[in-house]
């Protein structure tokens, strides 16, 4: 028998890394340093986005409930979001945002591109999308990166603390949800520990370029995708209000 | 006319220039009895102009007398700006718009105005989704180009 609730508990994942990016990401609409960098940051999360809602619908299908993108995305309490640690946290300062970006979106082109291949062709097709915008957030993200580990004293103190703070919430990446790996479903659900050299090949260069040093970190992360830190809750809160407020709303 | 041709002849909102099968997005346009199904892709997964462009197809196929329209989005295969037809890329650089490259050959962009190719970019990312800014440093002018993907 097909494990149909995990992969849709896997999907979900995927979309929500998706989802609470964009909303992060929004946040700095208007008020980014510079107004192609607020032009930059609304077009990745609008790419985010996009990913997020079809994945969503996709979950809601798996489930067999009938709920759609925006009950998933506007009805679901905190402990129902499936998305890492990472991605939930404040915006912090530029740096902060850039090497959350570099981090996630690393981790998401290789997703991506192992994902073609699955034996789920709606994921598959996602994927063979999204990979061509991930390049593209990896490469606007790297550039920052390197720009102010490598630039002034003080943006290099800043982007070394960014990635400092940020290191340690990298290790969930790739962790296997204990949720998801205890059935087969091998062939659709990639293991994201295989993903983990290539994704620090690629890190470690773009710090090597930043004059950055790599966090000799190596706290694992506890529980799974259903476990969040506080900054989920407020982000939430701002994200669903007017939905909760005026239930169906639309304009 | 035929009814794809109705449908081909819809314009994409944010490249006003361009239509849809211009652009490379409109899939198929299938008539069964009286029900006819577009099958359309998005140019990026977060493509805002999807239900206008909908909206479009629908209201270009009622005044054609169809009432029974499903507009079907499909993703498979990747829209790639290589669908963008060679009329299509013409009609962009008349507007002022520098068309893409082609996705694996990645050549200077060229000023859509004065044609110049001391170009330089100001940022990856322009006024929508599938644009990034640049600017001629022969004429100074600033224009929009349409990224390789």
């Amino acid at each position: 028998m097909r494990p149909v609730g995990y992969v849709a508990k896997y999907v979900l994942g995927l979309a929500d890394d998706a989802l609470i990016t964009a909303q992060r990401l929004g946040e700095w609409c208007s008020r980014a340093p510079e107004m192609e960098e607020d032009i930059a940051l609304a077009n990745i999360a609008l790419d985010q986005l996009g990913v997020a809602r079809m994945l969503l619908s996709y979950a809601g299908e798996l489930q067999g409930q009938g709920r759609t993108e925006d009950d998933l995305a506007y009805l679901r309490s905190e402990h129902e979001f499936r998305n890492v640690r990472l991605v939930e946290l404040d915006n912090g300062d530029f740096a902060v945002t850039m090497a959350k970006l570099l981090f996630l979106s690393v981790y998401q082109r290789l997703l991506y591109d192992r994902s073609i291949g699955v034996g789920d062709e709606r994921i598959a097709a996602v994927a063979a999308k999204a990979r061509k915008e991930s390049a593209y957030h990896v490469d606007h993200s790297s550039r920052w990166v390197v720009r102010l580990g490598d630039g002034t004293d003080e943006s290099h103190s800043r982007m070394q603390a960014a990635v400092d703070h940020m290191w340690p919430y990298t290790h969930q990446l790739f962790a296997m949800d204990p949720d998801v790996r205890a059935l087969d479903v091998a062939g659709v659900v990639i293991d994201p520990s295989t993903l983990r050299a290539a994704w620090l090949e690629t890190i470690d260069a773009v710090l090597a370029e930043a004059t950055l040093t790599r966090p000799a970190s190596v706290d694992e992360p506890t529980g799974g995708r259903s476990v969040h830190t506080e900054a989920l809750a407020t982000l939430l809160a701002d994200m669903q209000v007017l939905h909760r407020a005026h239930p169906g709303v639309h304009w | 006319m035929t009814l794809f041709d109705v449908v081909a002849a819809v314009k994409d909102p944010e490249l006003r220039v361009l239509n849809l099968a211009e652009l490379g997005i409109l899939r198929d346009v299938a008539v069964d009895g009286d029900a006819v199904t577009v099958t359309i892709t998005p140019t990026y997964s977060g493509c805002p102009a999807m239900d206008m462009i909908r909206a479009d197809i629908e209201s270009a196929l009622h005044d054609a007398g169809v009432a029974d329209v499903t507009v079907r989005t499909v993703l498979d295969p990747p829209w790639s700006t290589d669908m963008i037809s060679d009329e299509g890329r013409s009609k962009l650089a008349a507007a002022g718009i520098a068309p893409p490259g082609r996705v694996l050959l990645q050549i200077s962009m060229r000023c859509p105005r004065c044609g110049s190719p001391a170009t330089e970019q100001l940022s990856r990312f322009g006024s929508t989704a599938c644009k990034s800014l640049w600017r001629c440093t022969s004429c100074l002018e600033p224009f929009d180009a349409v990224k390789a993907i």
